[in-house]
């Protein structure tokens, strides 16, 4: 299959520190592709560094074209979703202005209205609470909110940064499922960092373990989930 | 109870004025967290382009749309030239800035056009209207102005994507940018809309201050205390701070013998200082609650 993101020699600084020390990573197109390894190892630098919001060298490519170097703004016009650590949700807005929010870039108002209905038949806990402000929803609802945001895009690739993060087992089954239905029904390219390895593994086709920077094991996820000694060293179950 | 109507009317009026001044700092403390000290200096500025105008010989109500327009393209220009190259800078490097913008704009005006007192036309005829007893033509269409304007900035930020976008650039810029905004044309605008509504204020309050190159002083002196009274976090704290002020200093400087017209400006500080004391993020303002 044809690879939309790939990543060469990547290299991430914060300030003069490097965070990255060169990695080599390829989303396929319309696949769900993981990306585990402990606190620190770079897993949400990678998700930066691909949307410019941090310095960085080395190639990424999307679609063939060069991104490095772009600002954040115009890699987001490329229609790459990132939800980012900790949600960014807009919590002095309503929900629904967030979800408009994420659809800042669009034009076609009528689609525009569409997609967020669309985003409340996934989440009809959001419909009812439309014209709260977002910051007192839970955090799962948050999630959701979150998702649907970058779902607002119209993304063709999503980089999701631990949406399991402070979500309660069930509500993570469920913001998974619709990641999964929203990959298969618009063939997004999903990028997921996730620290419940498990989870992850369960979801994607495709997984890199990262660790301190730099990529020591990449495969398809039956191959990662079934060997013992990866499970013990990187995954920790 | 007529004077007290009158007063009250009359506080109103010049409380609008001090609403708007209140208004333009809080837009651009929202969105780059300092206080533009040059507010006022810009809008007296803005209202000697439209008196040079009006010399010019435009009708008055063109010269006012004129002056509006340059004054917004002027706010664009200054934050992009000096405010976006010292973004990152730290508070000082601001206040510097600010200061240096305050004294250059008022050496500027006083050279172009001199410290000499100008008089300056107000559109609204002479009489009152109605043959009402109780407030003057000017005063009456000081309010009519200042409601429009605040009904459109309503308009812009409610009802429309870029006032969405201006919000969520001001409250989440890393969320902003993430979404496509381009936050820092955001703030650009956001400096264009400050400087069109002190531009408002400065054209509507001149007739009644008089046109030098320091008329602005008291009056952003007073639109600092509405936007504090109400809350420099609070578009819409700061805007019913900025009519607080201008009631209080009328009603006060009437019934209070003491105040009289010479302690009417004390009373601007007066209130910062007993609205900090008792709680400091305004009547109107939020508490800054972050996680450590």
């Amino acid at each position: 299959m044809s690879a939309n993101l790939s990543v060469r020699g990547l290299k991430a600084y914060y300030g003069q520190t490097r965070a990255l020390h060169g990695i080599d990573l390829d989303l396929k197109e319309g696949g769900i592709t993981a990306l585990l390894g402990a606190n620190g190892a770079g897993k949400t630098t990678v998700l930066r560094a691909i949307c410019s919001m941090i310095r960085s060298e080395g190639e990424i490519l999307l679609d063939g074209k060069p991104i490095v170097g772009l600002a954040v703004e115009d890699v987001v016009r490329l229609r790459v979703a990132h939800v980012p650590e900790g949600r960014g949700t807009f919590v002095r807005l309503t929900v629904e202005e967030n979800l408009f929010l994420g659809a800042m870039i669009r034009t076609d108002r009528a689609e525009i209205a569409r997609d967020i209905d669309r985003v409340y038949a996934h989440f009809p806990r959001l419909k009812e609470r439309r014209h709260q402000q977002a910051g007192t929803l839970s955090g799962g609802e948050q999630q959701m909110l979150a998702v649907g945001r970058a779902l607002m895009l119209r993304p063709r690739i999503m980089l999701l940064d631990e949406p399991s993060f402070g979500l309660a087992p069930l509500l993570v089954a469920e913001v998974f499922e619709i990641l999964k239905a929203v990959n298969r029904a618009d063939r997004v390219s999903v990028l997921l960092v996730e620290q419940n390895a498990s989870l992850a593994l369960a979801l994607a086709d495709h997984a890199y373990l990262i660790e301190t920077g730099r990529i020591v094991m990449s495969g398809s996820t039956p191959e990662i989930g079934a060997d013992e000694s990866i499970r013990r060293a990187y995954l920790g179950y | 109870m007529e004077l007290f109507l009158h007063q009250l009317l009359a506080g109103i009026a010049t409380g609008g004025i001090y609403a708007c001044m209140a208004l333009a700092v809080v837009m651009i403390y929202q969105s780059i967290d300092h206080f533009n000290f040059a507010q006022g200096e810009m809008a007296m500025f803005s209202t000697y382009i439209a008196w040079q105008l009006l010399a010019w010989g435009f009708p008055y109500w063109i010269a006012f749309a004129f002056t509006i327009v340059i004054s917004f393209i002027a706010g664009v220009v200054i934050e992009r030239a000096l405010f976006k190259p010292i973004r990152n800078a730290p508070v000082l490097s601001h206040i510097i800035v600010f200061i240096a913008m305050f004294s250059i704009l008022n050496s500027i005006a006083g050279f172009i056009w001199e410290h000499t007192i100008k008089s300056f036309p107000s559109p609204f005829p002479s009489q009152p209207l109605f043959n009402n007893r109780l407030i003057g033509a000017h005063d009456l269409g000081m309010i009519a102005v200042t409601l429009i304007l605040l009904v459109l900035l309503y308009v812009l930020f409610r009802h429309t994507r870029l006032g969405l976008a201006m919000r969520a650039a001001a409250a989440n810029p890393d969320s902003a940018r993430l979404v496509g905004i381009r936050v820092g044309w955001m703030v650009a605008l956001g400096w264009g809309l400050a400087a069109a509504i002190g531009a408002v204020a400065g054209m509507m309050i001149a007739p009644v201050v008089f046109l030098e190159p320091n008329m602005m002083l008291g009056i952003l002196l007073y639109g600092l205390a509405g936007a504090v009274v109400g809350g420099l976090t609070s578009p819409v704290g700061a805007v019913l701070g900025g009519f607080a002020v201008g009631i209080v200093e009328n009603l006060a400087g009437t019934f209070v013998p003491v105040i009289g017209k010479e302690l009417k400006l004390t009373i601007a500080l007066v209130l910062i200082v007993a609205v900090l004391m008792v709680k400091p993020s305004g009547l109107f303002g939020r508490t800054a609650v972050s996680r450590v």
